[in-house]
């Protein structure tokens, strides 16, 4: 089954191709395009679990490199279209396939009354092709294909609904952003093709111990570069700010995307690279720092907004920042725990937004009210109307949040635990601890705001609107409950010793983190340290739920168009701290006064027009106008020129 | 042996015709002082072929063909100017002006 | 006595061709003009070339000098005012004509013993004559074959193509002269 691996990339591909044509012949061959749509992800799954089932029962020491054709045989560099297969790659595989699955299956409810269904289940089909051409390459530029395809299907997605403006700059603004940070990523191919001499995973961690020197100068540029594509992509600091614009997408878009596996790509990529983390200490712990800043910073964004995506979408970055703060520390396996169970809640809990946002849009349709659906302010007491969603959103909650004995909990808690346990030697990832549990109790705060905002209290709807709330279709809440399973029991995949688990993800990943430990093995803490933390990392998570409730719950709510501007830090906040202003003023400004005022008008206008094109024009003819007055028509100074002409060739023939 | 005499009479006979050439406006003379030029080259071959064998009276046999031949189709052409411009003055002839 | 001969020769063309290029009346210019051609054909003469003497006289002097007086004599010209350019052209003359004088006396050097003991490479040569065979061979033909038979038979043979060429260019002539000249075409 594994040399069949290539079909979980072609099989999307063609649901794209298949799809695409639809689009553009038969757009309203609904049925179709739902069948071939969600069909190729379950077969790609199905694929995904058999290679799982082969790699279970004879786990490789070294990745299976499975080739299908010679891409780039250029002199010294030979580049393979070649896949990859490990453990790593697997789990990748499996969430992506899986997760994606669940959500096509929402986006058959979703999206059924949109115009646009074919090219939306395209566009789908094809992120998810590149995203596993990102995980399953084998190379350094097989890998790029995909980064830079799910920029590509990212910006298609956020602006999928392209004939509002905002929707439009969304889209741009993320594939910007995200350009800017494969720059870093091309920077690091160059750096590693200078030191390797190729571009092979394999190869390159295999004898990066023997070819860089541990510490060095090469390594750390390279560590460094590569992170800076992770900021790109997963939204940390300073690249975050197109995550939440990225929220004028369709929901499912969101989950899937934006939360359980484009943005996921940045922690892929350091974990895949971890022998070139673990050698460069300093890029080490920049990782973990931006994280643990990332984390706290969006969790405190999200305090204060109203727009129940905004709040989600600010969760997911301050969560990548805890995948990061993992990565970063060492504890590569712990990472990627975190991101699998994140897969799982955080698609939940936009799936469950999803849900909301659909029987509000219903609501509102059917009176024709023009109100936001999406602004919590309008929202309350849906838990008697939604009742399926709002218990499964409970249990992403709280997995959130770090109780036990739901997904989050395990994995937040092997983060934190390891931040702490670094610290001992470095003391400065105590203070990266310090600023993640702070993260987590205001992940707590401010989800548990959500819910209060959107379930529990009185509706703020509208009397009219309230008759036409009702629960989804099946179609849309079977997804949710697979999800909401996997939320609660996702913490099996990697129990920890002291409640008795065999730590199954970590034992299953250990070939791939191996090259790292051998420069730095972390010692995480066992016994009563270890149940200090626990213990402090579920108390933080209780304080902040009850406090989270108690104050959303305490003061009547005004719905959206009556609320008041809010004043001081709360604005603050709600304006994302002014990042995007900053932006906006120190860096777009100046580029586009660069490119419009120098470039287009100096450059563009003045030299190359002006001086080059019409310069060379009027001198040809102020040549030709010298030439013209040698005509004069008179005989006598011809016979003058024609003298002298003579005189000179005589000149030449005496000597 | 008169080569170098011969020679520089040729060299004063060619400079003269150059000076009428250029000094007057009357296209008729211009031409008289062409033919001065003419025969001056004549001159300075017939010196030449001397020591070089009748290759310079051959070359001056052509010579004078083809002056009587330019001298005849020339002085058509004044004529026809002539008959347009009712003038040979060479000043007045610039309709070729650019 | 030759010498003697020459010298007075040439300053009569010398003398005449400066009127001609003077003369204020083109029937004067063209009569000067003749008086030049005939000085010339006397210094033929003295250089051995008698046939071409002949052919100046009946060709340049006969024939071309008689059609340039029937042409101005046609065009009525008279005692037109002096057709001397101006003043910025007699400078551009003698600037011109200065250049070349100089450039051509600069030919005085080539004496024929020079041109002998160069084309020789043999220095001191007594006889610059004996250098160049050429001559020796056409002096003899001029001897034994008469002075027309010298260029004859060079003409007739050597250089048979370029005289039907000029015979053809004089074809050309005649009939492009009478085109142009006619009143109406």
């Amino acid at each position: 089954m594994t040399n069949l691996v290539w079909l979980t990339v072609a099989l999307p591909l063609a649901g794209f191709l298949v799809n695409g044509t639809l689009a553009l012949r038969r757009p309203q061959a609904k049925s179709l395009v739902s069948a071939v749509g969600v069909g190729v992800l379950l077969a790609a799954f199905a694929v995904a679990l058999g290679i799982f089932v082969e790699l279970w029962r004879n786990p490789p020491h070294a990745p299976i490199i499975v080739t299908l054709w010679s891409w780039l045989p250029v002199e010294r560099l030979q580049v393979d279209l070649a896949f990859q297969v490990d453990q790593l790659s697997t789990v990748m595989l499996l969430v992506v396939t899986g997760v994606g699955s669940l959500i096509h299956l929402f986006s058959v409810g979703y999206m059924g009354e949109d115009p646009g269904y074919a090219r939306y289940f395209a566009y789908l089909n094809l992120f998810i092709a590149f995203m596993l051409l990102l995980v399953l390459g084998s190379s350094f530029p097989v890998m790029f294909i995909g980064w830079e395809g799910v920029g590509l299907c990212s910006y298609l997605l956020i602006g999928f609904w392209f004939s509002e403006k905002a929707n439009a700059d969304a889209g741009l603004k993320a594939f910007i952003m995200n350009r800017i940070g494969d720059f870093g990523f091309l920077m690091a191919m160059f750096f590693i093709w200078r030191a390797f001499g190729n571009l092979n995973l394999v190869d390159v961690t295999s004898r990066a111990p023997q070819v860089l020197q541990p510490g060095g100068a090469i390594v750390t540029a390279i560590t460094l570069f590569l992170f800076l594509g992770c900021t790109g992509k997963s939204a940390q600091i300073p690249l975050y700010t197109w995550l939440p614009d990225a929220m004028a997408g369709p929901t499912p878009v969101s989950a899937l995307i934006h939360a359980a596996t484009m943005v996921t790509a940045g922690v892929y990529l350091v974990a895949r690279t971890n022998v070139l983390f673990a050698m460069a200490p300093v890029s080490s712990s920049v990782v973990a720092g931006i994280g643990a800043l990332t984390a706290l910073f969006a969790a405190t964004i999200g305090l204060r907004q109203y727009d129940i995506k905004r709040v989600l979408a600010y969760s997911t970055v301050s969560q990548l920042g805890y995948m990061f703060l993992g990565v970063g520390t060492g504890a590569y396996v712990s990472g990627i725990f975190h991101l699998v169970t994140h897969a799982f809640f955080k698609a939940l809990l936009f799936l469950g937004s999803g849900s909301v946002i659909y029987a509000m849009h219903h609501a509102y349709h059917a009176t024709h009210s023009h109100e936001d659906a999406q602004d919590m302010r309008n929202m309350g007491g849906l838990k008697q109307y939604l009742p399926a969603t709002f218990w499964l959103m409970l249990i992403a909650t709280l997995a959130i949040s770090g109780i036990p004995p739901f997904a989050g909990f395990f994995s937040k808690d092997e983060i934190l635990a390891a931040a702490f346990a670094r610290g001992r030697e470095q003391p400065l990832y105590y203070a990266y601890y310090a600023m993640g549990i702070l993260a987590a109790l205001l992940t707590a705060f401010y989800m548990a705001r959500l819910i209060a905002m959107t379930f529990l209290g009185s509706n703020r709807t509208g009397e009219k609107e309230r008759a036409h709330l009702h629960e989804a279709p099946a179609v849309m809440t079977g997804p949710l409950v697979v999800l909401g399973v996997l939320s609660l029991a996702g913490g099996v995949l990697n129990l920890p010793a002291f409640v008795g688990g065999g730590a199954a993800l970590e034992r299953w990943l250990d070939p791939v983190v191996s090259p790292a430990e051998r420069f730095f093995k972390l010692e995480m803490p066992h016994g009563q340290a270890e149940l200090f933390l626990v213990g402090a990392a579920v108390a933080i998570g209780l304080l902040g739920l009850l406090a989270g409730f108690r104050s959303t719950l305490a003061r009547p709510i005004p719905p959206a168009r009556q609320a008041a501007a809010d004043t001081g830090l709360a604005r603050l906040l709600y304006r994302k701290y002014y990042v995007d202003e900053l932006y906006d003023a120190l860096i777009v400004r100046p580029i586009v006064w660069l490119s419009r005022i120098v470039l287009w008008k100096g450059v563009d206008q003045g030299v190359v027009d002006g001086a080059a094109v019409n310069g060379s024009a009027r001198l040809s003819q102020g040549l030709g106008w010298l030439g013209s007055r040698l005509q004069t028509g008179q005989v006598g100074v011809y016979v003058v020129l024609f003298l002298v002409g003579a005189l000179w060739v005589l000149s030449a023939v005496v000597r | 042996m008169l080569l170098g005499p011969a020679l520089g009479l040729s060299a004063i006979l060619f400079s003269l015709g150059v000076a009428g050439v250029l000094l007057r406006r009357n296209a008729i003379v211009l031409f008289m002082c062409v033919e001065l030029m003419l025969n001056g080259v004549n001159l300075s071959f017939v010196a030449f072929s001397q020591l070089y064998g009748a290759s310079g009276y051959i070359m001056v046999f052509f010579v004078m063909t083809v002056a009587a031949a330019e001298a005849a189709v020339g002085l058509a052409i004044i004529l026809a100017i002539f008959r347009h411009k009712q003038s040979v003055d060479l000043q007045n002839i610039n309709l070729l002006r650019g | 006595m030759t010498n003697a001969v020459f010298w007075f020769f040439a300053v009569l063309a010398v003398a005449s061709a400066a009127l001609c290029i003077v003369q204020r009346n083109p029937v004067s210019a063209a009569l000067w003009l003749v008086s030049t051609m005939f000085s010339l054909a006397a210094i033929y003469v003295l250089l051995n070339a008698q046939f071409i003497a002949a052919i100046q006289v009946l060709v340049y002097a006969g024939a071309v000098m008689v059609l340039f007086l029937f042409v101005i004599m046609l065009l009525n010209l008279g005692h037109a005012s002096s057709d001397i350019r101006g003043p910025s052209a007699i400078a551009a003359t003698l600037v011109i004509v200065g250049l070349l004088l100089v450039e051509l006396v600069g030919l005085w050097r080539y004496s024929p013993g020079r041109v002998a003991a160069e084309v020789a490479q043999a220095p001191g040569l007594r006889d610059p004559a004996a250098a160049f065979a050429a001559g020796m061979i056409a002096r003899q033909d001029a001897v034994t074959h008469g002075v027309v038979g010298g260029i004859a038979a060079p003409l007739f043979q050597i250089y048979l193509v370029p005289f039907e060429i000029t015979s053809i260019l004089l074809l050309a002539a005649i009939i492009g002269a009478v085109v142009l000249a006619k009143r109406k075409v």
